[in-house]
């Protein structure tokens, strides 16, 4: 597989107040991101996840380092627009990344400034909003919709400019369970279905149970890597970060400590399940 | 009580006058203002008059809609009507009282007066009922592009309306929000002197100010993150394209406006 995005020694420092010395929001962070991949980006407030992300389509620039998007670098000035077409990036707040009045006219605002052609905007602005759901609401207010509805919108805003990856930084954090469902169950079959690789940084635990990868993030450093499986039993390094493993994985480790011996990469809710009634010998007769 | 603010006074529908493009109903409306200027005589004035009330038909805005457009120039309209008919000289009609000051002339002055003025604010008001926002700035955008090359910011202009237009509802919930949570905390904003009051607005305007600075901020990098930089080589959604009926309409107002001025040149 080739690789999507890469940081080489990324460091950086947000500028500094008069006389102070500038403390490094990322340190050195090397690291791939492959082509169709699922990558969930954790770590608690100013453990740099977000400054992490807003380099991935030139929205920051490394102090030190270098990054790459699809082997362009992100420094480049001529690329810039190369680069945010193939990374497109969904924030926080719903309400401050809609353009338009009308759900139509603010997922045709990315094509529209790539010059696309008029009908071929169209097109894709239907199968943008088709493809997070949302057909039925093309010609809605934004300012009417639920939270996770708006988010939804935001993500075919960015699916209209045909990107390679996805970034969404933070983009569940303001969204009740439902909305986060929806935008959560969206880039999961964006994924799958059209191949385009995601980067999710969140501190919802959960939300890294179906990821491909998961890397923790500690005081601008990359301190955990690799398969849900992998990290989420580390239980114990979790907790000094300040982090909680997944709510199943926490019950099997408190299971664990009161005397039992449940495997802690049983991540998902089935598999907890599973886990816990083999080990109370439970469910075997069917 | 902010939830009653009607923003944008547009009536959606799909009559005639809805389906127009907005440019045409733009020109069509500087058209019919050139020739409500023009227009001297009772024969003028019916004329207009037939076209308004036809365009108001045919658009199916609710007539109450219009008449509640005029509620807030009603005292311009009388003070003009009264300084004309007191002011304009002549012949007074009659040597009694009041009636000294008042010729023949001056009523004709003031009643013209009165109906160009609600006139002109009815047709003007009958283009932002049946065109939306949105179009709206697409077709003044269309119309004023000629302007780039005078370095005149046309896009930039289109862009800032569609966008304040686009953020009025936000701002208009945070003002409810924060004037909840000051009220929460025992602000009063609906007694005392006027002073007192407009003071009690300062802490529902300070954080409104820094919260839209905040989104606006964040707006940008979204915009910039979804490859906007300018007017320059955007494209459309939705193209807009002059159709039969258009120039059926423009020429019929040009045809309107110039009649006007050929009558009041022939003295009519």
């Amino acid at each position: 597989m080739s690789t999507m995005l890469e940081t080489k020694n990324l460091t950086f420092y947000y500028p500094a107040e008069e006389g102070r010395k500038a403390t490094a929001a990322l340190r050195d962070i090397t690291l791939q991101v492959e082509k169709g991949s699922f990558v969930v980006v954790l770590g608690h407030n100013g453990s740099g996840k977000s400054t992490l992300a807003k380099h991935m389509n030139a929205v920051v620039l490394p102090s030190n380092g270098k990054v790459y998007v699809d082997g362009r670098d992100t420094c480049d000035e001529s690329l810039l627009l190369e680069i945010r077409q193939r990374v497109g990036m969904v924030f926080q707040n719903p309400d401050n990344q809609i353009v338009a009045n009308v759900v139509e006219e603010d997922v045709a605002f990315g094509p529209e400034n790539l010059g696309v052609p008029s009908r071929q905007i169209r097109r894709r602005v239907d199968d943008a909003l088709a493809a997070v759901g949302m057909s039925a609401f093309a010609r809605h207010a934004p300012h009417l919709l639920s939270g996770g509805q708006k988010q939804r919108i935001a993500i075919a805003g960015i699916i209209a400019m045909e990107p390679e990856c996805i970034v969404l930084d933070e983009a569940t954090a303001m969204l009740d369970p439902v909305g986060r469902r929806e935008v959560l169950e969206t880039v999961h079959r964006l994924n799958r279905e059209m191949g385009i690789t995601v980067v999710l940084i969140t501190h919802h635990m959960n939300e890294a149970e179906e990821a491909d990868r998961v890397i923790v993030m500690n005081d601008g450093q990359v301190v955990m890597d690799g398969t849900p499986r992998q990290v989420f039993p580390r239980v114990a390094e979790l907790h000094d970060l300040g982090l909680a493993a997944p709510a199943t994985v926490e019950l099997m480790d408190q299971l664990n400590r009161e005397g039992m011996d449940l495997p802690l990469d049983a991540v998902t809710v089935e598999e907890c399940a599973d886990a816990v009634c083999r080990a109370f010998g439970i469910g075997q007769e069917e | 009580m902010l939830k009653d603010i009607t923003l944008g006074q547009f009536f959606p529908g799909s009559t005639l006058l809805h389906r127009l493009d907005p440019r045409t109903k733009l020109l069509a409306v500087v058209l019919y203002i050139v020739a409500l200027f023009n227009a001297t005589s009772v024969l003028t004035y019916g004329i207009l008059m037939v076209v308004l009330g036809t365009c108001i038909c045919v658009s199916k805005v609710p007539a109450k809609a219009l008449t509640r457009g005029l509620r807030p120039v009603v005292v311009i309209v009388a003070f003009t009507a009264v300084i004309n008919l007191f002011f304009t000289g002549g012949e007074p009609i009659a040597d009694v009282f009041l009636l000294r000051h008042i010729s023949a002339k001056g009523l004709v002055t003031a009643i013209s007066m009165m109906l160009r003025i609600v006139m002109l604010i009815m047709g003007t008001f009958l283009v932002t009922y049946t065109t939306s926002p949105i179009s709206l700035t697409d077709g003044l955008e269309n119309l004023l592009s000629p302007l780039k090359k005078v370095r005149f910011p046309v896009h930039e202009m289109a862009m800032m309306m569609s966008i304040a237009l686009r953020f009025i509802p936000t701002l208009i919930e945070e003002t409810d929000k924060i004037m909840s949570a000051q009220k929460a905390r025992g602000a009063d904003f609906e007694t005392g002197s006027l002073i007192q009051r407009a003071n009690a607005l300062v802490p529902i305007l300070v954080p409104l100010f820094i919260s839209a600075f905040r989104r606006a901020d964040e707006l940008a990098t979204a915009m910039e993150c979804r490859c906007y930089n300018g007017g320059e080589g955007r494209t459309a959604l939705h193209v807009l394209r002059y159709r039969p009926v258009d120039l059926a309409v423009l020429g019929g107002f040009a045809v309107l406006a110039a009649g006007m001025v050929a009558l009041r040149l022939a003295g009519l």
